[in-house]
C-alpha cells in the first residue's frame, strides 16, 4: 500500500474524530505556541537591547572609574573619582596616540529642573564638544554644544524631546527659554533628536557644558565616563592598547593591573546583555518544551485507545493481507499527522501572540525560520517517538485474537 | 486435479495455564482445485480453528499445512500475510467490514494490500460488487445495508484478489433463510466457475449445498463424504 493513500486514510480517521483529534492535538499546539512565543521574545528583546547599544556607534571604547585598592575594601563605581577633564585634554594632544579619532568627556548626576510651574528630575549630562558625535545623539533643532561654551563655563543646555514634552506643553518653541536647574537659569539652545527613554535612551536628559556642570551644579572635579573612537573598527584593539597604557602613565601607574579605569568596548556590553538575556531565553524555552513533552505523552495515550477500539479492524486488514509494517506506517502516520498539525497550528498562534506582545513592548519582531523548521521537525519526531509504541503494538497483534475482539 | 489445500497431521493444542485442550488431533486431508467443501460439526469441534490454520490466521502445533504449493509451517508474518492477501478470500459470519467505508472501498482495500494500481482498483471492485448484484449501492455504507447485502460485499472483497480458495466460516449464521439460500447461490453460482470454496456451517441445509462435507467431531474427522452431482439433485 502506498504512503499517500496511509495518507488520505488517516486524514479520512482523523476527520471522522474530530472532537478527540483536536483534544490530543491542543497538547502539541500549546507545547509548541509557547516554544515559538518566548524563543521569539527573547531574541526580539536581545535584538532590541543590541540595536540600542550598537546605534551608540561600534567602534566606540568607554573608559570608566574604577576606585584604586585601599586596604581590602574597594569602593563601590560611584566612588571612583579617577577620570579627570585633563585626561581628556592630555589624550586629544597626545601625539603618541595615532588610532583615536575623537574623545568626549561626560560627567552625570540627577537634579530637580523647572520651567514655570512643571518640574522634573532628570538626569544632567555635562559633556564636552564630541560627546553628541560619539554617543550619536542628534540635534533636532537649535544648536549643539561648543567649545566655546565649555570654555566659558556657560549655562546653556541641549534638552531631550521628552524634556520638552514635560516641561514645555504650551510652548511652541522652547528655544531661548530659561529652565531652571538647581537653582540656576539656563537658556536652552538645542533639542535632541528621540533615541527612545530608558537606560539607553537620550529623551529625558539634559545636557549641558561639562566645566558647568563641574563647577556650578555639582562641584566636582572628575568626570563619569571618558568616550574615544577609533579611527576604524579594525583598529579598535590597538586603540584600547594604546589609550590604556598612556592612561597608566599618565595617572604615574606601572602595571595593567594597578589600572584605576576600565576600557570597554560596545562588544563587550553586547555580549554581556546577550549572554543574560540569551539565559533567560533558554530557560523559558526549557519550561515550554516540557509541555511538548506532556503534550507527546497525550499523543501516545489517545494513540494507544485508538489501537484499542480498531482492534477489529487491525484484524480484518490483517485477514486482508496487510503486512506488519503497513499496520505499523498507517498508525504511526496517523500520529505523525496528529503531531504536525499541532504543530503547524502552534507556529501560528506561537507567531501571532509574540507578534502581538512585541508590537506591545515597541520590540522589534524578528521571527526566525530556523525556531519554525526546528519546531516542525520537533513536532513530527513528537508524532513518530510516541506513535511508535502504539503502532508497534498494533502491527504485533494476531489476527485471530483480534477478529475476535468485541 | 492437483490439490489446493493439504493437511496432514495437523494437531492444535491450547494452554491456559494449567489446563490444555486440543482443538485438532491428527487431522488429514486434502482439497483439490474447482471443490466445493463444508466444513460441518457441533460447536467447539474444532472446525473454526481449522479454517484458522487453512487461512493462514493461526498456526497449528504440530502437522503441517500447504496452500496451493506453499507451505506454511515457517512462514514468517507477513509471508503469512502475502498468502492470506493472494492465496485466500475470507468471509466471516459477521461480514467484518470496515466501518465508516464505503463498500467499494471495501472491496478495494485487499487490492490497496496486494499493490493493484488505483485506477484498476476501482474498475475490479466495481466488477466483483456488481457480479453479486450491488451494482446500485457502490457507494453505501456498511450500516446503510441489510444483513444479505453486507454479506455480498465481503464475497464482493474475498474475491477482489483473485485468490486460489475462498473460505467462509459460518457466512450465513446472521442471516435469515431468504438471505442465507441467495448467498449460497452466490458461492454455488462462484463454484460453477471454477472457484474453490471452503465452509464451515453447523446448518445442514446450508452444507447440504456443497459436493463435500467433512464433518468433525472433538477435533478429528469422523466423515469425509462426496456428494456427486446426481445425489445431490436427489437430495433437493
Amino acid at each position: 500500500m502506498k504512503l499517500n493513500e496511509i495518507f488520505e486514510e488517516s486524514i479520512l480517521v482523523l476527520k471522522t474524530n474530530r472532537m478527540r483529534t483536536g483534544l490530543s492535538v491542543l497538547g502539541i499546539v500549546i507545547g509548541i505556541g509557547s516554544v515559538i512565543a518566548l524563543m521569539t521574545l527573547g531574541q526580539a528583546s536581545q535584538k532590541s537591547v543590541e540595536d540600542r547599544i550598537q546605534s551608540l556607534g561600534s567602534n566606540l571604547l568607554t573608559v570608566s572609574p574604577v576606585s584604586t585598592q585601599s586596604g581590602f575594601l574597594r569602593g563601590g563605581p560611584d566612588d571612583a573619582k579617577t577620570l579627570t577633564y585633563d585626561d581628556v585634554k592630555e589624550i586629544e594632544k597626545s601625539e603618541r596616540i595615532t588610532t583615536i579619532e575623537n574623545v568626549a568627556a561626560s560627567y552625570s548626576s540627577r537634579s530637580q529642573i523647572s520651567f514655570g510651574e512643571n518640574n522634573m528630575n532628570v538626569s544632567i549630562t555635562g559633556v564636552t564638544e564630541k560627546y553628541f558625535l560619539l554617543r550619536n545623539i542628534e540635534i533636532e533643532y537649535g544648536n549643539t554644544i561648543t567649545q566655546k561654551d565649555i570654555n566659558g563655563m556657560l549655562k546653556v543646555a541641549v534638552i531631550g524631546p521628552g524634556i520638552v514634552e514635560e516641561l514645555f506643553p504650551s510652548t511652541p518653541n522652547p528655544l531661548g527659554q530659561n529652565i531652571r536647574i538647581n537653582g540656576n537659569s539656563f537658556t536652552v539652545i538645542g533639542v535632541t533628536k528621540s533615541k527612545g527613554s530608558g537606560m539607553m535612551g537620550s529623551d529625558d536628559s539634559v545636557f549641558i557644558p561639562l566645566t558647568t556642570a563641574q563647577k556650578i551644579l555639582f562641584g566636582v572635579n572628575h568626570v563619569s565616563n571618558i568616550y574615544v573612537s577609533a579611527k576604524s573598527e579594525e583598529l579598535m584593539d590597538k586603540a584600547m592598547n594604546q589609550l590604556g597604557f598612556f592612561l597608566l602613565e599618565l595617572h604615574g601607574l606601572k602595571t595593567p593591573d594597578e589600572a584605576d579605569f576600565e576600557i570597554t568596548s560596545q562588544e563587550d556590553i553586547i555580549e554581556t546583555v546577550s549572554e543574560i538575556t540569551g539565559t533567560f531565553t533558554t530557560l523559558l524555552t526549557g519550561i515550554a518544551a516540557i509541555s511538548l513533552v506532556v503534550g507527546g505523552i497525550g499523543i501516545m495515550n489517545i494513540m494507544l485507545v485508538t489501537v484499542t477500539e480498531r482492534t477489529r479492524e487491525i484484524g480484518i486488514r490483517k485477514a486482508l493481507g496487510a503486512k506488519r509494517k503497513t499496520i505499523t506506517t498507517q498508525f504511526l502516520v496517523e500520529s505523525i499527522v496528529l503531531t504536525l498539525m499541532g504543530g503547524i497550528l502552534g507556529v501560528l498562534i506561537g507567531i501571532g501572540v509574540s507578534v502581538a506582545i512585541t508590537k506591545n513592548m515597541d520590540l522589534p519582531t524578528v521571527i526566525s525560520i530556523p525556531s519554525i523548521i526546528l519546531a516542525v521537525g520537533v513536532s513530527c519526531l513528537i508524532g513518530i517517538v510516541f506513535g511508535w509504541y502504539p503502532a508497534h503494538r498494533a502491527s504485533k497483534l494476531s489476527p485471530i485474537e483480534a477478529l475476535r475482539y468485541e | 486435479m492437483k490439490p489446493l489445500i493439504e493437511v496432514k497431521n495437523i494437531s492444535k493444542i491450547y494452554n491456559n495455564g494449567e489446563v490444555s485442550s486440543k482443538a485438532l488431533v491428527d487431522v488429514s486431508f486434502e482439497i483439490s482445485e474447482g471443490e466445493f467443501v463444508a466444513i460441518v460439526g457441533p460447536s467447539g469441534s474444532g472446525k473454526s480453528t481449522l479454517m484458522h490454520i487453512m487461512g493462514c490466521l493461526d498456526t497449528p502445533t504440530s502437522g503441517t499445512c500447504v496452500i496451493n504449493g506453499k507451505n506454511i509451517e515457517k512462514m514468517s508474518d507477513d509471508e503469512l500475510a502475502e498468502i492470506r492477501n493472494k492465496e485466500i478470500g475470507f468471509v466471516f459470519q459477521a461480514y467484518n467490514l470496515l466501518p465508516r467505508t464505503t463498500s467499494i472501498k471495501n472491496v478495494c482495500l485487499p487490492m490497496a494490500y496486494a499493490d493493484v494500481p488505483k485506477s484498476e482498483r476501482v474498475e475490479r471492485a466495481k466488477k466483483f460488487l456488481e457480479s453479486v448484484g450491488l451494482g446500485s449501492k457502490l457507494q453505501n455504507y456498511p450500516n446503510q445495508l441489510s444483513g444479505g447485502e453486507k454479506q455480498r460485499v465481503a464475497i464482493a472483497r474475498a474475491l477482489a484478489t483473485e485468490p486460489s480458495i475462498i473460505l467462509a466460516d459460518e457466512p450465513t449464521g446472521n442471516l435469515a433463510s431468504k438471505q442465507s439460500m441467495e448467498i449460497m447461490d452466490i458461492f454455488e453460482d462462484l463454484n460453477k466457475k471454477g472457484h474453490t470454496i471452503v465452509l464451515i456451517t453447523h446448518e445442514d441445509d446450508i452444507a447440504r449445498r456443497a459436493k463435500r462435507t467433512i464433518s468433525l467431531i472433538d477435533g478429528k474427522i469422523v466423515k469425509d463424504t462426496k456428494i456427486n452431482s446426481r445425489d445431490k439433485n436427489e437430495v433437493k
